[in-house]
């Protein structure tokens, strides 16, 4: 035990911390927004894992790893366009439409993979390009801290701004405010004149592509190849960690880090000899606890709400 | 708005040949009951419904308005019943919904949104604090920035869905006081509502609505309560229903200080005592919405009581299930037949049985007696004449008079002892009402109690042995003998002109 405790105040696990939680919380920003515009985004799962693919091909083909991650975005919002038409033109549940973009990601990424490459598991025949890593001045010197925040790839960096311009695009933005009302009272919205309709397409296509920066982290960052099912179950955890962090995108980053932090335990646990399986199930454990944790509170201040209410 | 007709898709004619005008600077009501047709004559002005006849000018133009924000640009606003607020927001935010200010072209300008909010806020005298969030305020305050949306957005006439129905009475004054402030700077204010006193106490001009029919426009202070009241809910038919006397026994209902308290905390029904025999009609008379719906819904066990008890035949059932209500011989025929009355979806002979499915008579302990239930199902089409092809047929195939039937044959064909009609003849054919009617008076004669809440005049009026009025929750008058009560005496106490004294009403409680 002595070594586990070695392991986890060890900087290197403060780094491992960071860089896994970079897709979980790419995924919670775009579902924070989508939930914000009350047209809740389940599927960013299948969109991760489609982003994912699209970056490592595109990246292989062009030799540019802008260009894959630019195509693992557009890739991203494409998938948040469709299910915004699905939802919001054809009417369909929003729910069962991202479950059905949830299984052809799935399915159809490994078709689509063994079409390009031939590969049936993992994408090794690709050349694809990892996306580099960014050593901050001043930072990197400092002991200790520079060896956590330092030398992170690009789109860890990403990330972490991303939470400063969610909370500025939703709470200081016209947009931001139109989402916020949509979401909360579509009628009120409706009734001075805002698109319901366009706020929430906007909102669904921002969320792809927040999905998509996460896929694109997965296989051209955090490995530097696409295999089967990568995402493993990071697009259901961000839904987790949003409703665990309030709706609040630093709400959010917290919670992020915590299911990042759980990751990241599995992955060190590795190192002993405690049965695989049971080690890799630590991550959905954590998100079952928060969500308890999250519907007690829930439930205690619905309590009080009732009690003011009566008195 | 001239010669204005909206008929709905169900073929309702909600407004027929209906002239309404409006001139700057005053203070115009529309008064009606409920479903006299004042909300679509409105909600068409205000271009969320579209009328099938007649034309609006505007300032002496020609309109046609197609949306809620087509009126809005020629300032038309209008403060809904339910308000249209983002609760999480700050008044300022609210108050910008749409029409937001931006800085450096990207971002909102919240300052400049309080300022607007100011600005509007002091020019129309309406204080507000733009920096709240909205869900802290309480209800006068969020109607308040309702009209000061309006107002920001230009608007020149105000459309206002009754808007003292949510509020207090120092809320009520205070906006009362606005107003008028409001029309002196030149605002134009239409004031639904069917309030006398209000009405009287605020506005320049009135037009009663009855039925979809305008019943002419009229000066307010040249108009006595009287006569609005008998404009708005005079009797047009006189139908007759042939009945001997009562003869009533022992108690069956007795309510016991009955109070509901809605979300806001409001009593809806505030301590309401009575008593109903055997062999009895009681009937309830009252504007709609004043109480009369909760009181049913708290003796038929859908919702709970906040205060007081039920007693049926001597047994408390104030905290029984519907169900446990039931077995104790009651039936209820309720005001919403679609939604509580039967399961459209289902055939004649399934809703007919709905109640007694689960009787030793109907079942073997472990299947159904299909044979019998069709059988009895057979027999109640028969009796009640309701018109169908067969017992399969879906329920919501049938006429609204079968519909009603179907709830009807199954209500009064389980023995009740007490029958709880609320609104049984609502929209329906004249043949059916007639013979839901007759079945009533022929039940009281079998000695069953009958609780009869009706918006319908004529008929709480004709049917009613006793008689007695609700008004904002409470009893407001309590007659013996529903035969000797005067149209125009009941009317008065229906909108809440006069109210007897307790102790005048105590043969309510047979006291």
């Amino acid at each position: 035990m002595a070594n586990l405790m070695d392991i986890i105040l060890s900087t290197s696990f403060g780094y491992a911390v960071l860089r896994v939680t970079t897709p979980i919380l790419f995924a919670t920003l775009g579902a924070l927004i989508s939930i914000k515009a009350g047209v809740v985004n389940i599927s960013m799962e299948g969109t991760m894992l489609t982003a994912a693919l699209t970056g490592v091909v595109i990246s292989a083909v062009t030799g540019s790893g802008l260009a894959g991650l630019v195509a693992a975005v557009l890739a991203g919002m494409l998938l948040g366009l469709m299910l915004a038409y699905f939802a919001l033109n054809l009417k369909t549940d929003i729910i069962l439409a991202a479950i059905a973009i949830n299984l052809m990601a799935s399915g159809g990424t490994v078709f689509a993979l063994y079409i390009i490459s031939g590969d049936r598991g993992i994408s090794s025949s690709l050349a694809s390009i990892v996306l580099p890593k960014v050593q901050i001045p001043l930072i990197h010197q400092i002991p200790v801290v520079g060896a956590v925040l330092s030398n992170h790839n690009i789109l860890t960096y990403v990330a972490l701004l991303s939470v400063i311009v969610v909370y500025v695009l939703i709470y200081k933005t016209p947009l931001g405010l139109r989402i916020r009302a949509v979401g909360e009272n579509a009628h009120a919205a409706d009734s001075v004149g805002i698109s319901v309709i366009k706020t929430q397409y906007i909102a669904l296509i921002m969320s792809g592509a927040f999905a998509g920066f996460g896929g694109a982290f997965m296989s051209m960052g955090y490995v530097s190849w696409f295999s089967t099912n990568m995402t493993a179950g990071r697009g259901f955890i961000a839904l987790a960690a949003e409703a665990l962090g309030m709706g609040r995108p630093f709400g959010v980053l917290l919670t992020s880090l915590l299911f990042g932090t759980a990751d990241a335990l599995a992955n060190a646990l590795q190192a002993f000899r405690i049965p695989s399986e049971f080690v890799q199930m630590v991550p959905y454990v954590v998100t079952i606890l928060g969500l308890v944790v999250y519907a007690k509170r829930r439930q205690s201040m619905a309590q009080k709400h009732k009690t003011e209410d009566r008195v | 708005m001239k010669g204005i007709t909206k008929v709905y898709p169900n073929g309702i004619v909600a407004n027929k040949d209906v002239d309404f005008s409006v001139g700057k600077g005053e203070i115009h009501a529309i008064m009606g009951e409920n479903g006299a047709g004042k909300s679509t004559l409105m909600k068409i002005l205000f271009g969320m419904e579209q009328p099938e006849e007649g034309e609006i000018y505007y300032k002496g133009e020609k309109i046609t308005l197609n949306s809620p924000r087509e009126a809005i640009n020629y300032g038309i606003g209008m403060v809904h019943q339910h308000f249209m607020l983002v609760p999480s927001l700050t008044v300022a935010e609210n108050m910008v919904l749409g029409i937001e200010p931006k800085k450096n072209n990207a971002f909102f300008d919240f300052d400049k949104a309080v300022a607007m909010t100011e600005e509007v806020s002091k020019k129309y005298n309406l204080a507000i604090d733009p920096k709240t969030t909205v869900e802290n305020l309480a209800v006068g305050k969020k109607q308040k920035i309702e009209i000061l949306k309006a107002l920001l957005r230009g608007a020149e006439i105000l459309i206002l869905d009754e808007p003292t129905a949510v509020l207090t009475p120092q809320e009520t004054k205070e906006l009362f006081e606005e107003l008028i402030n409001l029309k002196n700077q030149g605002l134009t204010i239409i004031f639904i509502s069917h309030k006398l006193k209000e009405i009287k106490q605020i506005t320049d001009r009135l037009t009663i609505l009855r039925n979809g029919r305008s019943m002419g426009v009229h000066d307010t202070k040249d108009i006595s309560e009287q006569e609005i009241s008998r404009l708005m809910v005079g009797r047009d038919v006189i139908l007759e229903v042939n009945k001997t006397a009562a003869n009533p026994g022992d108690t069956v209902l007795k309510i016991e200080n009955l109070s509901f308290y809605d979300m806001a905390n409001k009593p809806v029904v505030n301590k309401l005592s009575f008593r109903l025999r055997e062999g009895e009609i009681l009937g309830i008379a009252g504007v709609e919405g004043n109480g009369q719906g909760e009181l049913v819904e708290m003796i038929t066990g859908l919702k709970k009581a906040t205060n007081g008890k039920v007693f049926i035949n001597g047994q408390e059932a104030t905290k029984l299930t519907v169900k446990g209500i039931r077995n104790l011989k009651t039936s209820h025929i309720p005001e919403d037949r679609m939604v509580y009355g039967v399961a459209a979806e289902g055939t004649i002979g399934e809703n007919l049985i709905s109640d007694r499915y689960d009787l030793p008579a109907y079942n073997t302990g472990l299947l159904q007696k299909v044979n019998d239930l069709v059988q009895k199902s057979n027999e109640l089409i028969q009796d009640f004449s309701i018109k169908c092809d067969s017992q399969t047929q879906q329920v919501n195939m049938l006429s609204g008079g079968n519909i009603q039937k179907v709830v009807v044959a199954r209500e009064f064909s389980s023995e009740p002892e007490l029958i709880i009609a609320d609104q049984p003849t609502r929209g329906i054919d004249v043949g059916s009402t007639e013979f839901i009617r007759r079945k009533l008076v022929e039940l009281r004669d079998e000695g069953t109690a009958i609780l009869l809440v009706s918006a319908d005049l004529n008929e709480v009026m004709e049917l009613s042995d006793s008689l007695m009025v609700m008004y904002n929750g409470e009893m407001a008058a309590y007659f013996e003998d529903a035969s000797k009560v005067d149209e125009m005496e009941l009317g008065m106490y229906m909108l809440g002109l006069k109210k007897m004294e307790v102790k005048e009403m105590g043969g309510a409680m047979g006291e």
